[in-house]
Order: C-alpha cells, then structure tokens, then sequence
C-alpha cells in the first residue's frame, strides 16, 4: 500500500510546487514524451508483439501516430489553449472583463488498457501534462511487457515526480483508489468503469469511463457490398478483434447474408493468406482466459468461415457465424475477439428498432448509399461516435471527440478535447469598483423605480424576446434605408438640375 | 417507477427530437413565468419571506433572461458543428452532432427554489430530453406551485414533476437515468454519485462551500463594503456564492467595519427585522443551526447577533478576532454571519485559502491589478469575480459550477445545452479511392506503412497558399497511387 499512496502523494507535492503550470514546462515534457516514442518505437514493437503478437506495421498506424498527432497539436496550440477566453457581456459588464480560464485540475488518475496499452495510457497523459497536471499513470498488467517497459522508459524521459508509473494488478488498483485524484480517466469494461466511478464518488472526483460495448455494423442492400467486406475485414480481425470500435456484430438482410460470408472469406484470403496462422499480420489472443471465454461464445452457433483454433498459441481463427439468434450467448457481451456473428433483419425499421433496444455503443457502423437510409440511422439512434461506409477510421480525427455515451463511456477525448477535460474552466469576471452609480440601482431600500433601472441593465441585449424592441429594428433598418434612398434620389436630381447630370452618370 | 417508464417511451417515440417541439416547450415555459409573476412572488415570500426585488431579479428574471437566450440561439445550436480532417480523410465529411440523451433527473435545492430547477430544465428541453424534476421539499410553497403549473404548461408526457423528501428521492435514484443534475450539499452529493454508478450516469453536481473574499491593498472601501454587505446579505447570505467570510489585514479591518455599518443602515436600515428588503431563514431547523453557531464561535459578535425564533429572523451579524479553527469555520456558514480573519500578508492569505477545498466562487476586492492577478493566478475555484459578488453568475456566456469539493459540470445559457448533449463525432465515408484505403489492409509492407503515416499524420497548420500545396500533394498521392497500384497484384 505503501508504493501507491507515496507516488500520489509525491505527484501531489510536485504539483503544489507549481512547476507544471508554465507553458515552457508543458511543451518540455511533451517534446521529451514524442522524443520517447520516436527514438524507443523498435522496443515499444517488440513488447507489444511478446504481449499481443501485434504485427510491427499495426503498432505505428493504431497506436503511436495518434500519440504523436496529439502532442504535435498540443505543442503547437497550447498558448492559445492557454489563453483566457472571451465571453459575450451585459450592459451592465461592458467595461469588465469577462473571460473563461482553462486551469489545471491537479493530480489525475490514468488507468490504462491491455489493448491498446500505449496509446491509451498515453494520450490521456498527454491532455494532463498538456492542462497542467501531475499525472500518475498505470498501465495495465495484462499486457505485461509493455507494462514493465512503460514503466521503464517513463522516468527516462518525463519528470518522475510528477508523473509516476504505478505497475500492478487488482489490489494495487483498489489501493490507488482509495486515495484523492482530482481527475480519474479510465479506459476498461463496464463492471470495472462502475467501481471507478463508486471509488471516485468517495471524493466526489470527476471521471472519464471510456468503456465499450457491442458495436454493431449495418450492412443496407444498397452499397458496395465487395468494398464494405474488405472494409470490415479489416477493422473487425485487426488487433485479433480486440479493439473497442471493432465492429462487433453484422445486421443484414437475409437475402444478402450469402454474399457478404463470401466477400469476408475472400477478403480474409487476401489479407493472410490460406492459414492466417503463419501469416504475420494476425494477432493472437491476449491469454488463456480469453481465449476461453471467445470459445465459449462460439459454443452453438453456426459457423460458416473459420472456427478452428490453437490452445497453445491462443490462436483463433478469423470466424463468421450465421443466422445468429439475438438471445444466443454471443450477443449478450462485447465479443473482443475474431468472431463475427451476421444477425439477419428484414429492413431499416427492424434494424433501427434492434440497436435501440440494446445498450447504447461506443461505435456504429452503417454502410449504404442510399442517404434516406444513412439520414434515418443517424437520427433514430445514438452511439459515442457513428462512422458511415467504413469501420474505426474515425478515431484518427482528434478534432472528433472520441468518447461513449450511456453504458459506453462517460467523457471524451483525443486532441484538444483532452485538454479540456482535464483542466477545470473557471468563469472570470474582472471588475473596478468605480462607476458604482451604475450599481446604486441593485441596493436596497428597493423602489419600483430601481427595480425597472436594474432589470434594463440586466437583460441581457440580443436574448431579448421583447417584440417591440424587435419590431422597432426593423422599423428603423427600413427608416434609414427610405432615408438613404431619398438622399440620392435628391442628390440626382440637384445634379441634373445644375447639368452635371452627364458627369454623375 | 411508472413515470419514468411513461416519459422513457415518450423520447423513443421521438416526440422531443424536432426543433419545433423544444422550442413551444421552451415558450410555454416562458408563459409559465409571465402568466404566474404574483403566484411565484407569493410562494416565495411563504417560504424565504424573499423581497420581491430580490424574487424578481434573482429568481425570475434570470430564468427568463436564460430562456429567451436559448430560444433565440437554439436553431444554432443544434447544427453540426464540421471539424478539420487529415490527408487522408481529405473527402470525407466529419462533424460533431449534438444529440439528447433520454431521460434525465434535475434536483432542485431550496434557497433559489425557481431558478435553481427551470434553469437546469432549459438546457434540458433544448437539448431534446425528457425530465423529471424533483424540487426541494424544504421550500414548500414553490414545490406545490411548481407541481401545479407544470403540468399545465409542459407536456405531461415528457415532463414531470414529483414531490417528496429523502425517502423519495432516494428510491427515484434506484432508477436508471441518463443525467442527473443536482445542486445541494457534499453530503448528498456522493450518495448521488454512488447511486449514478450502478448505472454509469453521467452526472452535473452544484454544490458549495465556503467562498472566500480577500479585501486587500488600495480601494476605495466604502464601494467595496457596499458591494461585500449587498453580495454577503442577498437572500440573508442563503447564497451558494455568497462570500462566506472575509480575509483582510488588521488595518483594513479597522476600515471596514464602519463601511460595512454604513452600508448595512443605507440598506436596511436601523432596524434590518423592519425592512422589506431582508429575507429570513427558510426553516426553524436552520435558525438553530446558524444560532448554534454562533454560541459556539470564539469569537467576538461586533454587529447584530440577535434574532427571533417566530419570524426566523436572524440579523445582520459581523464576528470578528477568530481563527481558521473556528466553528464557524468548519462548515459552509449559509446565512447571514459574516466573520472577518486577519492575516499578515497577501501570501498568507492566498495560503489560508489554498489549505482549504476549492470553493465555488472566490472574490478579491482591491484597486490594485497585481494583487487581484495574484490571487487568480495562485487559487483555483469554481468562478472568480474581483470588486463585486454573485454577479458573475448571471452572465450568459460564463459557464456555472464547481471544482473539486464545490462541484463538477457546469450549466447557464449555452453550457446547461452542452450539459444534457451528447456530443457525438460524425464521420460519412464515400466508396470511392479505395485504392488509398488499400494502403492500410494486410498483407503488410514498409512502402504502404510510410505513404499512410505521411497521410494521416498532422500537418502544419493550413495556411491559404500552405493548403493549396496539401491538397496539389493529395491529388498527386491519388494519381501516383492509382497508377503505381495497377502494377501491383492484388
């Protein structure tokens, strides 16, 4: 217990001595943090391909250069984020200033993921250093090497004090909980997000819960069914399936449901060949716990591509099922695995009436060209994000906020929205205590009089709702404008009248 | 709960997505305040014996500014919002939809018993969601009014408003809500968050604390004394905001106490119990808290200090020659006692400040510029205002609410919208240049991985001629790709 209190309380004590409000002292660890992923990315590899099997090309595109693209923006616009922002004032305000201030929270929690274990412990990081925090960072012990190489490679490059590496399994979590955060950001599974968020009500810190859940992925009769597969393909057997937005499940018409098994299974051959087992570009499953659980699931139903797989080297095979049944097993929890179930549905309506009815996702999938179709899905249903005619892409836009909604998650993040939502934007309002004639009207002993003085003042300008003020406006453009008119008008005929007409025209 | 089932197929049904229907909502609510001005002012004085000057600038109008605000801008404001894209995603379209969330609970509090629960309910009818409000017992008179007139004026489908104490609310939070916005104290506040955790709800908490004010450096005192006993005794200091106590030097004290007895009798007069313009205490249970109080401080009362149980009058009262030990130091003081602590220097009470959780709002009275950028500089809080209280909250563009012990989330014109919003990230893909997708798929080589790290890295900002050259790149990447792949077996 010892361990987890003395980095929080170290983290705490660096972040009282002020040293990581400046802007200078921000971008020094950011750049000392891209420096990091830069100079040790062979290292970084090779522990993610001992703890996931991840091919060395799939580590750069999903984890490191979305790392990278958020330091570079925090670098380059963090004195503007920095800077107080203006807000639109009273009558009463107009010579104040009045301005939001983006301010550090303090000492945030990062819990990080086995999936994706760099870039989801350190994007997070990179909005807390970014907002001006200490930061105390544990990666999760599933992925054990990356975890031990985090903790190795950190100290090496930032400030240890202020952001500390904690590495360790479920108590030494409990034991972090118990102690005060000003910001706890966990990415995980739903049944852990609760116990974050109950541990964090304790000390009534904010939290942000990026959890998951089954993303399902529509494919309408109306598409590019040959591109839409490869695009799934893709998305769903990366990382071995276990990516949060992976498409977790396929909803289609039955009469489609033979093309689309076909389209995958070609597909799969391109991508890795006749036995995907020797290919290097498919992963593995984390461990045997999993593993099980996946066979588990695959338990019952029908297999139409795939089903084989190797205890020993918790290798599944690349799996479609169909016809699936919505009350099967499979269709009960997040999949996080290389099964793909196709769940038939009649039409639009039934899809749409289907997702409802479920758990809000973190992602949705919609494929079709038909716009009615896509328009409909966008606005009968909701989901964290929603990506039309391609799966996960939508995740490399930081400028989107990637965040859940419901049982999915509680926040957002990525870019600039990390930033804010670690840092706490306090309401400023600088006044003088000249002009208090102004002010005499708000006072007691209260008159009528008074009353009418301070709400004229108070009103705010634009967001009145007055009629005649309106009305007035108008009036008054149409004045001008007749006034304006007239005024050539007059101007015309003077000049014609005097024979400077030719000259005017 | 049958309610909450009723309004849950209410917003499934659709019925509170289209713009037209937020916006007759948000103006029936507007009739609602228009219609019942003397019903409201009436309740008010029943339960906070509140001067109407006060009900009508604190309470009313500030519901009415908030709503015609929201009236007029909502049609902006729920436009998606495009974002900036990568090389790669150069044709897609990505924009930020704001989407309503379902069902959500709003808990009003008792000492602004109005605003405290329609302004919430703004923000939640504009973003599209049902609600339930559940307003605060304790003001008893504006809870039945509330319970009568909304169901008049606001569809009883969607909106509902149910009436109880503990007991009730805490079986309503058994339910699954999709935000629960509350404003009361720490105490219930992590109950809520406890019982927001079962079910991964999202929540906005405006709690409170003590907010300090600093009276430091050169100013002009009776102003500020003015503003400090006007900010201090609104609603008999029944304020979340309200400046809970006073940090000052011992020559500046010497200063204020006259000012403040000057202001005090310009305000209310000789006899504060006299005057219309000073409120009560909402209930005798909270008399005897702030006279338990006072018995307990060790300090010194120099002003007021009396009261009378019947009309729960408390008067105006100054205490001064305590300590941060003291019992009046130890608890949110919500009511009219102000004590004023002396300290040595700035830095020492920017320290007093700092030892102690994150207030709400915290105020800074002095002419001197350096002195009140110190303060915002070193401290952190909810809000901020110097030479002035309370007022930084009527402002529609600055965003309310707490940090750390005082709160988390904020609401007020814009911010209550954003509040009970998803913010959901949009991305519409076309079938075209899968060629420039292909880069991405297995099987997997070094050329591909550089052309797609090079695409979907950040570039430098677009400047005019600089995103000429980004999209001449793009179009050449496309031809050199198209021709380069043909070549390819695939």
């Amino acid at each position: 217990e010892e361990m987890e209190k003395q980095a929080v309380d170290g983290a705490r004590r660096a972040f009282n001595s002020g040293r990581s409000r400046p802007l200078q002292y921000r971008k020094q660890q950011l750049s000392a943090l891209l420096r990091l992923i830069r100079e040790r990315q062979a290292e970084i590899v090779s522990a993610l391909k001992r703890d996931i099997s991840r091919s060395e090309f799939d580590t750069p595109i999903f984890e490191l250069i979305g790392i990278e693209n958020d330091i570079k923006l925090a670098e380059r616009n963090l004195a503007d984020w920095m800077a107080p922002q203006p807000v639109k004032k009273t009558l009463l305000t107009i010579t104040d200033d009045v301005y939001i201030k983006a301010e550090p929270l303090g000492v945030v929690l990062i819990i990080g993921a086995w999936n994706y274990p760099w870039s989801l412990t350190l994007r997070p990081l990179v909005g807390a250093i970014a907002a001006g925090n200490a930061a105390v960072v544990k990666p999760s012990e599933v992925s054990k090497s990356s975890a031990s190489l985090l903790k190795e490679l950190l100290p090496q490059y930032l400030d240890t004090e202020m952001y500390p590496v904690v590495t360790g399994g479920v108590p030494e979590t409990q034991e972090l909980l118990k102690q005060r955060f000003d910001h706890i950001f966990y990415t995980g599974n739903s049944t852990v997000g609760k116990l974050v968020m109950e541990a964090a009500a304790r000390h009534l810190a904010p939290v942000t819960l990026e959890l998951g859940g089954k993303s399902p992925c529509y494919i309408d009769k109306d598409c590019d069914i040959a591109v839409a597969c490869r695009r799934i393909t893709w998305g769903k057997f990366a990382n071995c399936g276990q990516t949060c937005i992976a498409p977790d499940y396929i909803l289609c018409h039955p009469n489609i449901q033979h093309r689309v098994i076909e389209e995958i299974r070609q597909t799969l051959l391109e991508f890795y060949g006749e036995d995907p087992k020797t290919s290097p570009d498919y992963g593995r499953i984390i461990n045997q716990h999993h593993f099980d659980r996946l066979l588990a699931l695959i338990e019952g139903c029908t297999v139409a591509v795939g089903g084989e797989s190797d205890k020993s080297q918790c290798y599944i095979t690349p799996t479609i099922l169909k016809d699936v049944l919505p009350h099967a097993r499979i269709m009960q929890e997040e999949i996080f695995g290389p099964v793909l179930p196709i769940v038939t549905a009649g039409d639009v309506n039934e899809v749409i009436r289907f997702i409802n009815e479920r758990p809000k996702p973190l992602a949705l999938y919609v494929f079709s060209s038909n716009k009615k179709v896509v328009r409909r899905m966008l606005n009968e249903t909701t989901s964290g994000g929603v990506l039309v005619n391609d799966v996960m892409v939508h995740y490399t836009i930081n400028a989107l906020p990637f965040g859940g909604v419901g049982n999915s998650g509680v926040g957002r993040y990525h870019g600039k929205h990390t930033f804010d939502q670690l840092s706490h934007h306090r309401a400023c309002l600088i006044k003088s205590l000249a002009m208090e004639r102004l002010n005499m009207a708000r006072y007691p002993p209260m008159t009528p009089s008074r009353l009418r003085t301070s709400m004229f003042f108070l009103r705010s300008r634009s967001g009145s709702c007055d009629q005649a003020l309106r009305a007035w406006a108008v009036v008054s453009s149409l004045l001008a404008l007749a006034l304006l008119i007239s005024l050539l008008v007059v101007l015309l005929r003077v000049s014609a009248h005097a024979g400077l007409g030719s000259v005017l025209l | 709960m049958q309610i909450i089932e009723r309004l849950r197929a209410a917003f499934q049904s659709g019925v509170t997505a289209p713009l037209q229907f937020r916006l007759t909502q948000l103006k029936s609510l507007l009739s609602l305040l228009e219609d019942n001005e003397p019903q409201i002012l009436e309740a008010l004085q029943k339960d906070l014996a509140k001067p109407k000057f006060e009900a009508v600038l604190s309470e009313i109008d500030m519901v009415v500014n908030d709503l015609c605000y929201t009236i007029n801008s909502l049609p902006t404001w729920i436009q998606p919002s495009y974002v900036g894209k990568n090389l790669a995603t150069k044709l897609d379209d990505c924009f930020v939809r704001r989407e309503p969330l379902g069902v959500v609970l709003i808990i009003g509090a008792w000492n602004y018993p109005l605003q405290l629960i329609l302004a919430p309910l703004i923000g939640a009818i504009a973003a599209g969601n049902c609600a339930i409000l559940k307003p605060s017992e304790i003001s008893r008179a504006t809870e039945r009014l509330l319970a009568q007139l909304i169901p008049k004026y606001l569809s009883q489908e969607c909106f509902a408003v149910i009436c109880g104490g503990a007991e009730e609310t805490k079986s309503l939070l058994e339910n699954r809500f999709d935000h629960i916005f509350y404003t009361g104290s720490q105490a219930v506040a992590r109950s809520i968050l406890q019982a927001a955790a079962v079910h991964l709800t999202p929540v906005t908490l405006e709690l409170g604390g003590k907010c300090p004010c600093l009276i430091y450096g050169r100013l002009d005192m009776l102003a500020a004394a003015k503003r400090l006993v006007w900010s201090k005794f609104f609603n008999a200091g029944q304020s979340c905001v309200a400046p809970d106590y006073v940090l000052c030097t011992p020559e500046m004290r010497e200063e204020l106490l006259p000012a403040i007895a000057k202001a005090l009798s310009i305000f209310y007069g000789s006899q504060p119990k006299q005057s219309e313009d000073f409120s009560r205490i909402v209930t005798d249970r909270h008399w005897d808290r702030l006279m338990a109080l006072l018995g307990k401080t060790q300090g010194r009362v120099v002003m007021g200090g009396e009261g009378s149980k019947e009309d729960k009058y408390f008067a105006p009262t100054v205490v001064v020659d305590l300590d941060g030990s003291d019992a009046l130091m130890q608890e949110e003081i919500f009511g009219p006692i102000m004590p004023i602590l002396t300290i040595e220097s700035l830095e020492q009470g920017i320290t007093f400040i700092n030892q102690r959780e994150k207030p709400l709002a915290l105020y800074v009275f002095s002419d001197e510029s350096q002195v009140v950028n110190m303060v915002l500089e070193r401290t952190s809080s909810g809000g901020f205002c110097s030479n002035d209280g309370i007022v930084h909250m009527t402002l529609p563009g600055l965003p309310f609410g707490g940090v750390g012990a005082s709160g988390m989330g904020s609401y007020h014109g814009r911010w209550t919208f954003e509040t009970f919003s998803h913010r959901r990230g949009c991305m519409l893909r076309g079938w075209g240049l899968e060629r420039i997708s292909m880069l991405r798929y297995p099987p997997y080589t070094e050329s591909n991985l550089s052309w797609l790290r090079w695409a979907t890295s950040a570039k430098k900002k677009s400047w005019g001629v600089c995103s000429v050259i980004e999209l001449l790149h793009f179009f050449f990447a496309v031809i050199y790709l198209y021709t380069y792949t043909e070549y390819i077996s695939i």
